[in-house]
């Protein structure tokens, strides 16, 4: 056992950490959702963007003791799924209309 | 006094008939429209009569007039406190019984006079509004219910000279009544403001009284409030410079002229003076400008009537000059001579419209006097009313012109050194006053037929009936007597009886009398020598003398006059500046402004909506970064920095 490792371990890992995760993740969502041409990837991307927001709920959660952050993390999960039935509902329907799922081509929606 | 007289009655029975025939007149047959509007107008007159023989026992009481009687508070701020009020007094007990009594007598009339024409019960429902606001107006214990009068007076007048609407004409002359009425009621309101912001109080009672108890009070003010009201009783009595309209509302059916424009409603003007005349009194100049503007509109019009050839205007202008005599009469604060002659005038100006109005049906319609002759034999009742009419305007004796207008040039020529000028006007114009109706009589009457194609026949009874009851009223109506008369309304008008009291009163009283008879005479005769001995010499002289002849046929060319000088620069200012700069240019460009802008920086806007996913989310994106940049960004500090401080931050 490496005793420098065991103490690391045994250690918390800081707060910052977790958060920087966190931020790292959004941005990754963030780009995925303005770069990506498909539209499923898009989807995706939202995805990863939630989870880096219950990254941090739970974060705040352990470090204040606090049990509202948790719950509202099952809210957005909550969310997400329902968001995710919907969402993928929509993507097939476009895709059976328009045979296409690139985002750039899917722009009717303008006067 | 026991018990209530039911004022009210008096008025809301003519509103009732109004309500009635107005809202379910055109369905309901002719004879239920004529009973309801009769016996609106027979109540309302009904109920005077009741209340005047109720009250003759006591008349030598004065403890019992003025009735006051009270139905509410209109209006309660502060210190204006205003109630719906009407006031029994002697001097609207002489009113009530010439509106209602002449208004009944006209309504009867008016069944045999429109019996074939369109709009039968609008007729009658604008007669019986006009009662009501003619009975609100002389009711009226304040002066802002006797505006409400006033004014619905006004609508009702507007209402009936343009009911024929179809023609343009009529139209235009309910218009012309209208808005020169307009400029008088400004008058009369910036009156009332000013009797408010003195007074504090409408009231003519309370007026009164707060002047008797302040002798010294005079000029000042209560000119500038006199003459604000005598500048809406000139537009209402048709007296220079604002008599323009009544020539003009001739256009109405012959009752309302005869109703409206001769024995009421432009005696409302008179009647104001009358009440309010505890204010002239105060201001000697305000009374000489009434005094003055009554004897040039008495001579003024008297001229123009002299060559009208529609037998209505010869009337018309014969209207506004006996009323330019009741204004000479306030002037010279002899009100209840004024009083008198208007009530005599109601009489026999009346009948003159109704007989003119009997002479038009024979006509069939025609009021060219120059069509007209030889109507003696034709229509005999018909003469003979008028003849008693022609007789007692002129002021022969003892008809009852002759009492009234004789009451007023005794009253004006005792009133100092201008009283013998204003007398000497008057007198003028009674010679010009008989000379024109003569005029009339003679081509109405006289000679032969100037038109073949017209068969003259009498008119119904119901339309005779009137014109014999007033025929009698014009020949007995001054009987009673200017010292009787003033006497009797010596409460109110707070005057003593006239000849008796002056010395020599008597004398002059009778040299007076004999002069003015003998000026009337001289007028029939000049009209007998130019109208039936010698027919064709008005024609030579109208030759002989053109600029005059024009000048009179003309009118002065007021109407013109107003057109140039006021009606044509209004019109210009109103399209050029006000339609074209103000309208369509400020507010219409405003206007287009406004929807200019939106539309440009909706088109500029509108390419963001792109319809790109991406797009969308990366302006959220922005957006969210730029938010945060603003909240957790120190700005203080940040513009600390750069020698900026905001707020508190530099203290």
């Amino acid at each position: 056992m490496n005793p420098t490792l065991g103490h690391l371990l045994q250690q918390e890992i800081p707060l910052t950490w977790y958060l920087l995760l966190s931020a790292v993740l959004f941005c990754l969502g963030v780009l995925g959702f303005l770069i990506k041409r498909n539209l499923i990837t898009v989807f995706m991307s939202i995805e990863l963007m939630l989870n880096a927001v219950n990254l941090s709920f739970v974060t705040f959660a352990h470090q204040w003791h606090e049990v509202k952050g948790q719950i509202f993390v099952f809210f957005v999960m909550m969310v997400a799924a329902a968001e995710a039935a919907v969402g993928l509902a929509i993507i097939i329907a476009v895709f059976r209309a328009r045979a296409t799922l690139a985002v750039d081509r899917i722009d009717l929606m303008k006067l | 006094m026991t018990g209530s007289l039911h004022l009210w009655l008096i008025p809301l029975l003519p509103f009732a008939g109004f309500l009635i025939n107005g809202l379910l007149g055109r369905r309901l047959p002719k004879a239920l429209v004529t009973a309801v509007a009769l016996l609106a107008s027979l109540g309302s007159f009904g109920v005077v009569l009741i209340n005047v023989f109720s009250m003759l026992g006591s008349i030598h009481m004065p403890a019992s007039l003025p009735v006051v009687e009270t139905f509410g508070t209109w209006i309660n701020t502060g210190a204006l406190h205003i109630d719906f009020s009407f006031v029994l007094d002697q001097l609207s007990i002489i009113m009530l019984l010439v509106v209602t009594g002449v208004g009944f007598l006209i309504h009867i009339y008016s069944v045999g006079y429109m019996a074939h024409e369109e709009g039968y019960w609008r007729f009658f429902a604008y007669m019986n509004l006009f009662m009501f606001f003619m009975t609100v107006l002389v009711l009226a214990g304040n002066a802002l219910l006797m505006f409400v009068g006033w004014e619905g007076v006004g609508l009702a007048s507007y209402l009936l000279i343009g009911f024929y609407f179809q023609r343009t004409s009529a139209a235009d002359a309910g218009k012309k009544a209208f808005i020169v009425n307009r400029i008088g009621d400004f008058g009369f309101l910036i009156g009332l403001f000013l009797l408010l912001a003195n007074f504090g109080t409408l009231t003519f009672s309370e007026i009164s009284a707060k002047l008797a108890a302040n002798p010294a009070w005079t000029g000042g003010v209560l000119t500038a409030i006199a003459l604000c009201l005598l500048l809406g009783a000139a537009g209402k009595s048709a007296q220079l410079p604002l008599y323009v309209w009544l020539p003009d509302a001739m256009e109405g059916p012959t009752p309302v002229s005869a109703l409206i424009h001769a024995a009421t409603m432009v005696t409302a003007g008179v009647y104001m003076i009358a009440r309010t005349h505890t204010l002239f009194d105060r201001s000697p100049f305000a009374l000489g400008v009434v005094a003055i503007v009554g004897a040039a509109t008495a001579l003024f019009a008297a001229t123009i009537g002299l060559v009208q050839n529609d037998i209505k205007r010869v009337l018309a202008y014969s209207t506004i000059s006996q009323l330019g005599y009741m204004f000479l009469g306030c002037g010279v604060a002899a009100y209840s001579a004024a009083i008198f002659h208007l009530m005599t005038h109601a009489f026999f100006k009346a009948l003159l419209f109704l007989a003119a109005g009997s002479v038009i049906h024979a006509m069939g319609g025609e009021q060219d006097l120059r069509k007209m002759g030889g109507l003696r034999n034709k229509i005999p009742i018909t003469f003979w009313t008028m003849t008693a009419a022609v007789l007692a305007i002129a002021g022969f004796f003892p008809f009852a012109g002759f009492f009234s207008k004789d009451a007023i040039l005794y009253e004006a020529f005792q009133h100092g050194g201008s009283g013998k000028v204003l007398w000497f006007v008057g007198v003028v114009t009674a010679l010009l006053t008989s000379f024109y109706m003569f005029r009339l009589w003679y081509l109405a009457f006289t000679g032969e037929s100037r038109s073949h194609d017209v068969r003259p026949h009498e008119s119904p009874w119901s339309m005779l009936g009137p014109l014999s009851l007033l025929a009698l009223l014009s020949v007995v109506g001054g009987w009673i007597g200017i010292d009787r008369f003033g006497s009797f309304l010596a409460p109110v008008l707070g005057e003593v009886g006239n000849s008796a009291t002056a010395p020599g009163g008597k004398q002059l009283d009778i040299m007076l009398s004999i002069i003015a008879v003998a000026v009337a005479l001289i007028g029939w005769f000049i009209a007998d020598r130019l109208y039936r001995q010698k027919p064709d010499s008005p024609a030579r002289i109208a030759a002989a003398l053109p600029t005059g002849y024009s000048v009179l046929v003309h009118k002065y060319y007021v109407d013109e006059i107003y057109a140039m000088t006021i009606v044509r620069p209004l019109l210009f200012m109103s399209k050029y500046f006000l339609e074209w700069v103000v309208d369509v240019g400020l507010l219409g460009g405003a206007a287009w402004m406004l929807a200019g802008s939106a539309t440009l920086s909706g088109a500029i806007l509108q390419r963001w909506q792109s319809g790109n996913l991406r797009s969308y989310a990366a302006w959220l994106a922005v957006g969210a970064a730029a938010l945060l940049v603003f909240v957790f960004v120190p700005w203080s500090t940040v513009l600390a920095n750069f020698g900026i401080h905001l707020g508190m931050a530099g203290q």
